[in-house]
């Protein structure tokens, strides 16, 4: 008797109770290890922008948010760990943060027909999404910084870099050899002279490298770094007083972790960016007031506004701009690991729509299609002054040099789709 | 005089400064594995605790004070002092020794006897804990370590050079304090093992604890002793490598820079470490000024190990290690 009146009130409650769905998303963060204090930032932005838009709007479309942080210490079997661990909580989109878990998790989220997004890393060519079919790497790739990176040299000698020598100081990894063959192909069209010195894991000492720098001189250096790599490089740079003008990183080489270690000698340095690198946003204002003021952030809330926090959180609100974008196609808000890849495809991210977001001018206005997975690859160029102890934006966002960069999308993916016997497909 | 020559006597002399910051490091390892048979695994991560402790101090950071904050609901995070680099230096070997204080009492106390490997395991657990300490206590962002060493191309090497060969040679101004502080160390040390009561009971606890212990040597304070100096060791090795790169985690990973140090000088000298840096220090940038461009360059983390194996297969002991015969 007691057994059957339990299950009536059980039935009962969940008769009552409504079915409370919920937009599962992850985060492949890193708090730990050679690589945590850059993960750290980028994972409280990260995070701090779902629990903005679950405290402000109680979630995405009418959906509570759940995010699955897992913690990868940027290491390529536990990123994949992590990935097999979370995958059946109906996650709709990884962003793995790095290039090594991205290669190896392709396959896998193509088979499971899961999204990734892989924002400023990963395979540059998955911007041919009629081969990736679900992987998304807008709004740049790192080939659109090669390019736009010599497109700056080109712009600071009146079109003309014939004969310069340009050195690539890069991580030697899957990630810091990325740019290479760009940066190879952008030689032959500028006639410029690449440089290669590659840097080991973890790059705590690279005395070798920049004493050939020295007896080189090359006219710029391109910096592919992260991690500790990044101050040691500026370090060493101020050591042989290279003008710190002409000294260039990606924007994973870009943050204020790089440049404080070498104090006042670092301004100047020059780094990549393909979104604001600033705090002067009305968003910064709700995340105080809803996440930090509530004691809701992911972090001790001392990170907001930094280069890698701001990262972080431009990753969260493009992934969920995709899924109102899928709730918008589906036609409801609970939506699926389908689509949400379908939400990716159709992402336009206009003017108009960063301003209501409160985030107008924090990065430039880009569109996906099936075609077109990396969007339009817009990039600009940030320069640290160190009196002022911040990143400030000195260029305008201008797009990569296509005509280079398509047909070794189109090599590289087709190689890729010949492997997994895969044909173009956007239907 | 051709210019690759020119260039070569820079790389080898920049070598040898580098193998003075690899030996600063392999010297903390040799004075433990020395005094106790331990190979402290914890001994990169001692640095860089040591290098986070000096940095909070002489910044004023209140220890654990996210942790604090987050279970008080309070906002604290300086004390509002900045103190000069000496007193930091000083605070923070006073908190290497009650650190050396705790790892005895809490954990190798309760391993005297136990095999080698038994041991080298409890370093493991004990650099896991410190890296999470250290965080906790100071935080894991980045820190910029200034305590006053000289930073930059020594002008004066430079324009001597000049002179001589028409290209002026590049000496970080702080390698050269790196190999004053170093070659200061390592008389110190040497001094201390041969000439004082308490260097010759380290040396005697060394060779046999059961001995050592049977004529009266307290095995508790000499373990105490050779953590503390291990620990003083371990915050100049963090000072010296913090100020090029900022205090963050990878200062831990200097250890991996150590061991092929280590096989080559031998795991139980003092001079062997230094001897050991200078070859490796020499031996790689001089491979990867020769080599490297020809096979793709990258070459100074694997080659140090290669040169480290390459002697073991004739000298197992190292070049300054203690030829160890038992009988079976």
């Amino acid at each position: 008797m007691k057994k059957k009146l339990l299950s009536a009130v059980i039935a009962g409650f969940m008769a009552a109770t409504p079915v409370m769905a919920e937009l599962t998303f992850s985060a492949l963060s890193y708090r730990t290890g050679a690589y945590g204090n850059n993960g750290i930032p980028f994972a409280d932005g990260y995070l701090d922008y779902f629990t903005l838009l679950q405290e402000r709007d109680g979630g995405i479309g009418g959906e509570s948010i759940r995010v699955i942080e897992c913690e990868t210490a940027y290491n390529t079997e536990k990123g994949v760990e992590c990935y097999e661990a979370t995958k059946g909580e109906g996650v709709l989109s990884y962003s793995p943060l790095s290039t090594g878990i991205t290669y190896q998790l392709i396959p896998k989220a193509t088979a499971d027909g899961i999204a990734l997004h892989t924002m400023g890393y990963g395979r540059t060519s998955a911007k041919n999404g009629q081969i990736f079919r679900n992987v998304f790497n807008f709004p740049a790739n790192y080939w659109d910084g090669a390019s736009v990176g010599i497109k700056h040299l080109l712009d600071i000698n009146n079109g003309d870099i014939k004969g310069k020598k340009v050195a690539l100081v890069y991580h030697n990894s899957a990630y810091g050899k990325e740019p290479i063959r760009t940066l190879e192909e952008l030689s032959k069209k500028h006639g410029y002279e690449l440089m290669l010195l590659p840097v080991d894991h973890p790059g705590q000492e690279q005395k070798s490298q920049w004493l050939q720098i020295r007896r080189e001189k090359p006219d710029y250096v391109l910096m592919w770094g992260w991690g500790v790599m990044n101050p040691v490089a500026i370090q060493e740079a101020v050591n042989i007083r290279y003008p710190m003008e002409n000294f260039i990183g990606v924007w994973w080489s870009g943050s204020e972790n790089d440049v404080l270690p070498a104090g006042d000698k670092a301004t100047g340095y020059k780094a990549l960016a393909f979104h604001a690198v600033n705090s002067d946003f009305p968003i910064f204002d709700d995340i105080k007031k809803y996440v930090v003021d509530t004691g809701k952030a992911a972090g001790a809330g001392d990170q907001v506004g930094t280069v890698l926090y701001n990262r972080g959180m431009y990753n969260a609100m493009l992934i969920t701009e995709a899924a109102r974008k899928a709730q918008e196609i589906a036609g409801k808000s609970n939506i699926s690991q389908a689509d949400m890849i379908k939400g990716f495809e159709a992402l336009e991210m206009t003017d108009a729509r960063m301003e209501e977001l409160g985030l107008g001018g924090f990065g430039p206005s880009f569109s996906v299609s099936c075609e077109n997975h990396g969007g339009d690859g817009m990039v600009a160029v940030a320069q640290w002054d160190a009196g002022a102890a911040k990143w400030s934006i000195v260029s305008d966002f201008q797009a990569s040099d296509m005509s280079v960069i398509q047909p070794l999308i189109d090599e590289d993916s087709g190689a890729f789709a010949a492997e997994n016997n895969l044909s173009p497909n956007c239907s | 005089m051709p210019d690759q020559l020119i260039y070569a006597i820079e790389v080898f002399f920049n070598g040898l400064m580098a193998g003075v910051l690899y030996a600063l490091v392999a010297l903390g390892f040799v004075l433990i594995y020395k005094a106790s048979g331990i190979f402290n695994y914890a001994q990169g991560v001692m640095a860089l605790f040591a290098a986070m402790t000096l940095v909070g101090v002489m910044e004023g950071q209140v220890p654990f004070a996210h942790l604090i904050n987050a279970v008080l609901g309070t906002k604290v995070h300086h004390f509002g002092w900045h103190l000069p680099a000496l007193v930091g230096i000083v605070s923070t070997v006073l908190v290497m020794v009650v650190l050396a204080w705790l790892v005895q009492r809490v954990i190798f106390k309760h391993l005297v006897g136990q095999e080698p490997i038994i041991l080298f395991m409890a370093t493991i657990g004990l650099a896991y804990f410190m890296e999470g300490l250290g965080d906790m206590m100071w935080g894991s962002e980045i820190k910029k370590l200034d305590v006053g060493l000289p930073q930059g191309i020594n002008l004066w090497i430079d324009e001597a050079t000049y002179n001589i060969f028409d290209y002026g040679f590049f000496i970080d101004n702080l390698d050269i304090v790196a190999t004053i502080i170093a070659i200061t160390l390592v008389g110190s040390l040497v001094i201390f093992a041969q000439y004082t009561k308490e260097g010759r009971a380290m040396r005697a606890v060394a060779d046999d604890h059961q001995a050592a212990l049977s004529v009266g040597v307290s095995l508790n304070f000499i373990w105490i002793m050779v953590w503390s100096v291990a620990g003083f060791v371990a915050l100049v090795a963090g000072i010296m490598w913090g100020t090029k790169s900022g205090v963050q985690f990878s200062l831990s990973l200097i250890a991996l820079k150590a061991l092929p140090v280590l096989m080559l000088g031998g795991f139980t000298s003092i001079p062997g470490a230094i001897v050991g840096g200078l070859i490796i220090g020499v031996g790689e940038k001089l491979f990867e000024f020769l080599v490297g461009p020809l096979i793709g360059g990258a070459t100074e983390n694997w080659f140090a190990y290669v040169l480290a194996l390459l002697l073991l297969v004739f000298r197992p002991q190292g070049l300054f290690g203690e030829k160890i015969i038992e009988r079976v």
